[in-house]
């Protein structure tokens, strides 16, 4: 095979890279901390006694979980706009789409958590005149982020390179300039290289935290 | 003059189709020693735990301070009292429990085990929440682990530090849900060791235990709890030794035996 690499264009393309960064972690923050939110709002609906109350909340959790990101990005971008009456930037249908599914994810997480906690955690608390509300923000959320930790970090890993797939829209984050740098120099193989030790870049700090988080946790017990 | 702390009429308790607590009466006195006694699954730690209401009664009234809780859902005064979380968590922050299986929160030192209640619950200035947990776990016996995680404590400590966050409140009174089932027989001692120096200071308490030479010695009064009801109840000496009823007299012999 001879192919003579050639990363100039990956030097004149950076600062263009960059800017795409700066998208990609937007998109990155906005969802997951959303996603993060409104992930654990759904799962107390889940875990409600009432129908009402946890029948919606499955159906969400199922559909986002059981369809293509996608699919979910092309429908929140044409299809939606269609049902809201609506033009939606790129991004919002973007953000919108990444938000969802992220919760959908965390919901699960946060469920699975919040029902491994003991039930004498519950009673521990309730017998020192906690109300319900105070024993889950004292006492069940705590012991829950701490055993969920891995689940987290993997779905925030798993994001990060998901908004990738916003370059269909035209978000202009990281692959979509990746792309558009591919076409305009013809060096796919530089650019897609160069683009992907960025993502490497941008997520391994993480990774490598949260490890770190995990084991000085571990260390308490 | 009489000062009652908890009255309980009429107590029933169901869980489903299974009819536990089948109808109690039981006058507590302020600073009232009270064991309850009886076999497994004969429902004493259900009356206990729906004297905090841990368990919602089914049917029957409590009443605190004379004041009776809940309130009626049905005209005709029968059936379950619905109850408002409210009044629970207030009844529950003056009716301490101490739990078979501590129940101790795991992320969270020794001292902050004790502070959590006075500090969310009664929204006690940190300072003032700290010294007072310092002060009932020196009671305990464990002022040299206040900064220790409990999974560092063996299982007699661990029951003293929830003795200790139940003492933090400042209860009225003490519930005691069989708290030395789960020890070890060596660790049982110091546990009922704290638990004799509390019944000293002159605080209500009621337990539910096995342990009927411990009973003898704490109590004023033993209740004998067979088939969800009262089937007998009086004096340690009345109880323990000269029981009246047959029923009684086969549990108590039965544990001679199996005690030896």
């Amino acid at each position: 095979m001879d192919y003579t690499w050639d990363f100039r264009v990956v030097v004149d393309g950076f600062p263009l890279l960059l800017r795409g960064v700066v998208v990609t972690v937007e998109l990155w923050v906005v969802a997951f901390t959303i996603g993060l939110l409104l992930g654990f709002a759904i799962s107390l609906a889940r875990i409600a006694q009432r129908p009402w109350l946890n029948m919606p909340a499955i159906g969400f959790v199922e559909v986002f979980r059981n369809t293509p990101v996608l699919i979910q990005l092309i429908w929140f971008y044409y299809a939606f706009p269609i049902v809201l009456g609506q033009q939606l930037t790129p991004f919002v249908a973007a953000v919108l789409a990444l938000t969802l599914n992220t919760a959908a994810y965390c919901a699960e997480i946060f469920r699975g958590g919040i029902v491994s906690i003991e039930r004498g955690q519950w009673e521990g608390a309730k017998a020192i005149g906690m109300t319900r509300s105070m024993t889950m923000r004292r006492i069940v959320v705590p012991q829950v982020m701490k055993r969920m930790l891995p689940a987290f970090t993997n779905r925030g890993i798993e994001l990060a390179k998901v908004t990738s797939l916003a370059s269909l829209l035209a978000v202009n984050e990281l692959m979509y300039q990746g792309r558009l740098l591919s076409s305009t120099y013809y060096r796919p193989l530089e650019i897609l290289t160069a683009v992907a030790l960025v993502y490497l870049v941008l997520i391994y700090p993480g990774s490598y935290l949260s490890a770190r988080l995990e084991r000085r946790l571990a260390a308490r017990d | 003059m009489s000062d009652t702390v908890i009255r309980i009429r009429n107590l029933h308790k169901r869980f489903g189709d299974l009819h536990v607590v089948k109808g109690v009466d039981l006058d507590i006195q302020r600073g009232e020693r009270i064991a309850i006694i009886g076999a497994s699954g004969s429902g004493k730690s259900t009356i206990l735990r729906c004297l905090n209401f841990m368990e919602l009664p089914t049917e029957g009234t409590i009443e605190l301070d004379g004041k009776v809780l809940g309130r009626d859902a049905r005209t005709n005064g029968g059936g379950a009292r619905v109850y408002a979380e409210a009044e629970l968590c207030d009844v529950r922050a003056r009716v301490g429990m101490v739990f078979q299986q501590f129940n101790l929160f795991p992320h969270m030192t020794v001292l902050e085990n004790v502070m959590e209640g006075p500090i969310t619950v009664k929204r006690r200035p940190r300072d003032a929440a700290r010294s007072h947990a310092a002060e009932q776990l020196a009671k305990v016996g464990l002022q040299d682990k206040l900064d220790v995680y409990p999974a560092k404590l063996s299982g007699g400590q661990q029951q003293r530090v929830a003795i200790a966050r139940a003492l933090a409140m400042d209860p009225e009174v003490l519930l005691f849900d069989e708290p030395t089932s789960s020890l070890d027989p060596e660790l049982v001692g110091e546990v009922l060791r704290v638990i004799h120096a509390l019944a000293e200071e002159g605080r209500t308490m009621l337990l539910v235990t096995h342990e009927l030479g411990f009973a003898y010695h704490f109590a004023d009064r033993v209740v004998f709890i067979a088939d969800g009801v009262v089937h007998e109840s009086g004096t340690a000496d009345e109880v323990l030794k000269n029981p009246k009823r047959e029923r009684t007299q086969a549990f108590l012999a039965r544990f001679v035996e199996r005690a030896f």
